[in-house]
């Protein structure tokens, strides 16, 4: 799907609810099934994730353009982004630390545990491999994580609502949770093809 | 000598039952969901990630007195890196197929949690030997899982095992399971069966004793 | 002793169930009898089938798992009569069987039995059935009999069956979608029926009408402001069954008024856009589906302030 083809609104229906991270791409479920106990904690783990996935876009799309790509070095891509997405989430984090300190206190927690969100390295991948520009590609990472987040956020409605519900043991934790993310994926299917 | 053996096996059978890393430990779920629409998915992508996993913990064994410290986990990530590079060239030139339709999950073995959890657990304070016998016990581990998985996924959801038909052309395939949904849903309920399997065992087990 | 907290609707007392469930069938009657005679007997069987075993699975479920027997609640005959009337009358019948399994075992009982289901069971069983088999699903017959005789309407249809029933009614008058002389699942095509079920649960107070109404009046306005006559967009397909039976479900709406009423518009909202942008012909299943999904958190937001709460500190 390109941005100049279908303009921004459709492109981030496509993002958010056709082909959301979680419910059709399978990235970033670690998280998904780890934060999501809490609507609070998963509102904070969105917007955390959204603020890095954003910049992660930036930066590896210019580092592959601008670097890898003129020094014929493309096949070093995997390290060259897992190392540009550590240091960003402790420049994010040094950075929240001295000038946001509100802010720090309550994302501060979900930052070192994004490094290992596949969802940030996924969406650096995929803007490569979909040959997006600078734009398409902070979109399509800031879009992403907005379905990251909703994915998660109702998630975490749902799980606080089935606190207790006698659910049988061996079927508790992540056995219910996966189960619960494969109906909302039932729901989710009716936007397929939506754009 | 038998008794080190002893341990070794340990070691491998461990990854395989006891802290398995699909139903046990649940690591490695995007992979595990991702790409388990076929047994032969399932087989690809255990045996790229057994290989890293093996060379991961070999390598990082051998050089653990070295690393400082402070820099071990970004050292980890190099290490992990690299065979992860070699899986994605070797398959891209020897399997194109396969590694077509595992697209992105391939480059994505690097942020596998099994494997950065394997090299810091386990592979930074054992020896080699014991490091490989780990690695190939996990990597099983995880193959064998998501291979199950993929075997359910496929057979009821296309009819087929291994592109081969085999439940005949009176079974209407259950096309759910290929989807998104199928695989959450198959996860989700073989984890609860084998955790209900694993209570009943436990069970028996303390019954026995007791008595 | 071990007390029992847990969030409202509080649904466990048995005899308020019994009778509310009894009230359910009651007003379900009128639609599931139009749609015996619309498709003859054929459509008496899946029913019968989607119930005998709804309440089968109940029952061994329960059995298995040493629970109180609950079936005389009557829940698990609402659940296989919705599920019934949400299929067409031609499935094979291999195919209710699934679909009460799935709704009764996966949605209600693993999370802990009535009362803890997030969605909708018999809706979640047909959205089951509809990706796992499309073909069945969105193969309908024509009516076998017609109210009024009106066999000339029909003739502009495709002779034995209709991929997709929303699209094929143009000739058809409106007097003819709302007795319900088209193709379509058993209990939707009758819609003079479902409107005296939803009579009879307003005047037995079952349901209010928060979710039907603002459902139904966005589905209307919305059709109008892309262009489509919202009169007929809500006499095809199912949105009024959907907006009466389906989405009212206590457990899987809202519990305030306000939540209630978002409930009913984003229902409308999203079938509207389905139906007109994408993949699938109709779209109520989907919506009233994520919407189920969404409700806990409209709940969260919608709360009524409580007066001399004090304001948490950030």
């Amino acid at each position: 799907m390109r941005l100049s083809e279908v303009g921004i609104f459709v492109f981030m229906i496509d993002c958010i609810l056709c082909n959301n991270y979680i419910f059709s791409r399978f990235l970033g479920c670690c998280p998904f099934l780890g934060v999501s106990s809490k609507v609070e904690t998963s509102i904070g783990m969105g917007i955390a994730v959204t603020f890095v996935m954003g910049l992660a876009s930036l930066f590896t799309w210019a580092v592959y353009e601008y670097v890898l790509l003129p020094l014929d070095l493309t096949y070093l891509n995997t390290i060259a982004f897992i190392f540009i997405i550590a240091a960003l989430v402790q420049f994010v984090e040094m950075f929240m630390k001295k000038s946001l300190p509100a802010l720090y206190s309550a994302l501060g927690i979900y930052l070192p545990l994004i490094t290992t969100n596949c969802a940030v390295l996924g969406v650096a991948l995929l803007n490569i491999q979909s040959s997006y520009g600078l734009l398409e590609s902070v979109l399509n990472g800031v879009f992403g994580a907005l379905g990251f987040m909703l994915a998660i956020v109702i998630m975490a409605g749902v799980r606080e609502r089935l606190e207790t519900s006698d659910i049988p043991l061996p079927f508790k934790g992540f056995s219910i949770s996966l189960v619960i993310a494969g109906m909302m994926s039932v729901a989710f299917l009716g936007f397929k093809g939506l754009v | 000598m038998s008794k080190n053996d002893n341990n070794l096996r340990g070691v491998f059978i461990n990854g395989i039952f006891n802290e398995n890393p699909t139903f046990r430990l649940v690591l490695g779920t995007c992979p595990t969901l991702a790409v388990t629409t076929s047994a032969m998915n399932g087989i690809g992508m255990g045996a790229a990630a057994t290989f890293v996993l093996i060379g991961s913990n070999v390598v990082i064994s051998l050089i653990r007195s070295f690393i400082p410290n402070k820099v071990r986990i970004p050292a980890f990530i190099v290490v992990i890196c690299t065979f992860v590079t070699m899986v994605q060239m070797l398959m891209q030139a020897y399997l194109p197929a396969l590694y077509d339709s595992l697209g992105i999950f391939i480059p994505l073995i690097v942020v596998n949690c099994i494997i950065l959890a394997r090299a810091e657990a386990f592979a930074a304070k054992n020896n080699v030997i014991r490091s490989a016998a780990d690695g190939l016990g996990m990597g099983l581990g995880f193959t064998l899982s998501i291979t199950l998985i993929g075997i359910i996924r496929e057979l009821f959801g296309t009819g087929m095992l291994f592109g081969n038909q085999l439940l005949g052309s009176g079974y209407e395939p259950m096309l759910l399971l290929v989807l998104a949904p199928g695989g959450f849903i198959v996860y989700g309920l073989l984890l609860g069966i084998i955790n209900a399997i694993g209570e009943r065992r436990k069970k028996n087990n303390k019954g026995v004793t007791s008595a | 002793m071990k007390l029992r907290v847990s969030h409202g609707p509080h649904l466990f007392a048995r005899e308020t169930t019994q009778t509310l469930m009894l009230d359910v069938i009651i007003a379900l009657m009128p639609t599931t009898l139009a749609g015996i005679y619309i498709f003859g007997t054929r459509a008496a069987l899946v029913i019968a089938i989607s119930v005998i075993s709804s309440v089968l699975f109940e029952l061994i479920w329960q059995k298995l798992m040493k629970k109180r027997v609950t079936i005389t609640d009557l829940s698990a005959v609402v659940t296989g009569l919705l599920l019934g009337l949400n299929l067409p009358c031609n499935v094979p019948l291999w195919m209710p069987v699934i679909g009460s399994a799935v709704a009764i075992l996966l949605v209600k009982q693993l999370f802990g039995g009535i009362g803890h289901n997030f969605m909708n069971p018999a809706l979640f069983a047909r959205a089951v059935l509809l990706a796992s088999w499309p073909l069945h699903m969105t193969t309908y017959n024509l009516p076998q009999r017609l109210f009024f005789g009106s066999e000339t309407a029909l003739s502009g249809v495709d002779t034995v069956a209709s991929a997709t029933p929303l699209l094929s009614i143009g000739k058809l008058t409106n007097t003819d979608l709302l007795i319900g002389n088209i193709p379509g699942s058993i209990g939707e095509v009758c819609k003079v029926a479902i409107i005296i079920g939803f009579i009879y649960l307003m005047l037995t107070k079952t349901i209010t009408w928060h979710v039907p109404v603002t459902f139904v009046g966005t589905v209307i306005i919305m059709s109008y402001l892309i262009g489509v006559d919202g009169i007929r967009a809500v006499l095809t397909g199912g949105v009024l069954f959907g907006a009466v039976f389906m989405a009212t479900d206590y457990v899987t709406n809202p519990m305030y008024r306000l939540g209630q009423c978002i409930f009913g518009v984003m229902c409308g909202i999203i079938v509207v856009v389905i139906r007109k942008y994408g993949g699938y012909p109709e779209g109520v299943t989907y919506a009233i589906l994520f919407m189920n999904c969404v409700s806990p958190l409209i709940d969260r937001y919608s709360k009524k302030k409580i007066y001399g709460e004090v304001k948490k500190s950030v």
